[in-house]
């Protein structure tokens, strides 16, 4: 008797969402990291005003990015160190519900962390983020990393190398993300009229499209035992 | 413990031992000649290009080297997918030849370019879209082989490794297409259709000067081709030496 598969989804991401609310281990480290990060850009930089509206979008992404990963090593580790990841293997479920529990989870880690972000940078870069338009690439870019990023992660937390492995292999592949969120998110801080940018939020609906039927087909290859 | 069983399940017997295959000799042949009839025709049969002068000719080799790092990368897919379905070491090999030879013709690719670019650009690298993607898809495969050496059991190297051998060619087509999706890049498209508009520096016809059309279907089918399946067939060779070697190894040591 198989567990229906919404059902299993489900289950997994209470169970990721309880522990989260119990220990705040992810969302904090993350939250901390991103914090520090943005910090250390605007010392780095040495920004001046116009100077930071251009950097503005990249230093969002390639936050939003590092915390991502900060993020996902540890969500998949946990799986592993504490033997939960055989105990799903066993439940008699769809293995694929397993990668979208876990999907589901660091999504939801990563937005919350993105959404913090958002007034942060509003007060410390003096420029309005919380706009509608941004939401909604914030949304698509951290799904593309997180769909991405949980079928990466579920790969190199099983091998020697593990938390140093997961950069190497992610930031690559999660270029076309990240390219297309910095550009649409550029023009949105930038104000300009939307025709000129609509195309960028649209390639990252079909990349994310992509991703998520790759990550979907190959999954189960990652995880046999 | 598993490393061990492994690679004593591995056939000892099957691979060949003795010299190099008469076709592989044969097709090494072909292979050289072909890319001196290739660079005859670029330096000496293609005229000069009115604007670029001799520097255009590196285009005979820059192009087609890229495309023959598609062809290897293409092999890394169909090596992926098919070990993922038949679970056999041979796709796996297939795919690992794959990947060592994509990025040898990439970097071709890229040092030509460099040198390309120098005077036509007056830089020898800048940060235009195609040539970061081009960049960061060699980092990719560079990746691909530290997954690799960071897996200690054979069988889930080989299953990661097919698993990411098909993701990173995503970023293949990126560089593929990039120039034709982002108008603002200022790498000539020389073939097929384009956005471009004024941005692009360097772009020539190729029915403006004779000889140049004959040498690109001299070198397309060298570098794109030869040199590609040669380079992978010595690939898997070494590595099936390597795997039986491996294997001698452990049955010494049992």
């Amino acid at each position: 008797m198989k567990t229906p598969f919404f059902k299993a989804v489900l289950s997994i991401v209470r169970k990721d969402i309880q522990i989260e609310l119990r220990s705040r281990e992810l969302v904090s480290s993350m939250g901390l990291f991103a914090l520090l990060s943005i910090l250390i850009f605007s010392f780095a930089l040495e920004l001046d005003r116009t100077a930071r509206q251009e950097a503005i979008s990249g230093v969002l992404w390639v936050t939003v990015v590092f915390a991502s990963i900060l993020g996902l090593n540890r969500s998949l580790a946990m799986e592993r160190d504490q033997g939960n990841l055989d105990a799903m293997l066993l439940a008699p479920i769809d293995r694929v519900a397993i990668f979208f529990g876990k999907l589901a989870g660091n999504l939801v880690f990563a937005l919350v962390v993105g959404l913090l972000l958002l007034p942060i940078m509003t007060i410390l870069y003096n420029q309005n983020l919380i706009r509608p338009w941004l939401l909604l690439v914030l949304l698509l870019g951290t799904f593309g990393f997180a769909t991405i990023g949980t079928l990466l992660a579920m790969m190199t937390v099983q091998t020697r190398a593990r938390e140093s492995l997961l950069p190497i292999v992610m930031m690559p592949v999660a270029l076309p993300v990240l390219l297309a969120a910095v550009r649409a998110s550029t023009n949105i801080l930038a104000q300009n009229p939307i025709a000129d940018w609509i195309a960028w939020p649209q390639i990252l609906v079909v990349v994310d499209i992509v991703y998520l039927v790759a990550c979907y087909l190959l999954f189960e290859y990652v995880i046999e035992e | 413990m598993t490393a061990v069983q492994d690679a004593s399940a591995l056939p000892t017997q099957q691979v060949e031992t003795g010299g190099r295959p008469r076709l592989l000799s044969a097709l090494t042949i072909i292979t050289l000649v072909a890319v001196l009839i290739g660079l005859y025709m670029a330096l000496f049969n293609a005229r000069t290009d009115i604007d670029q002068g001799d520097v255009q000719r590196i285009f005979y080799i820059h192009m087609p080297a890229f495309i023959g790092a598609f062809v290897a990368l293409g092999g890394t897919v169909i090596g992926g997918i098919q070990y993922l379905r038949t679970r056999q070491v041979k796709w796996d090999t297939l795919a690992l030849a794959g990947v060592e030879v994509g990025i040898a013709l990439a970097l071709v690719n890229l040092v030509t370019g460099m040198v390309w670019a120098r005077p036509i650009w007056n830089t020898w690298w800048t940060w235009d879209p195609r040539l970061t993607s081009e960049a960061i898809m060699v980092l990719t495969y560079a990746a691909y082989i530290m997954l690799r050496q960071g897996i200690e059991n054979p069988e889930q190297r080989r299953r990661f490794a097919a698993v990411y051998g098909i993701l990173a060619f995503i970023t293949v087509i990126i560089t593929l297409v990039i120039t034709r999706i982002r108008p603002d890049t200022i790498h000539p498209v020389v073939i097929g259709p384009s956005v471009q508009t004024d941005m692009a520096q360097g772009a020539f016809e190729v029915a403006a000067t004779s000889g140049v059309r004959a040498a690109l279907m001299v070198n397309m089918p060298v570098w794109a081709v030869l040199v590609p399946i040669t380079l992978m067939w010595y690939r898997i060779r070494l590595e099936n030496f390597n795997q039986h070697i491996q294997a001698l190894k452990m049955k010494a040591l049992s």
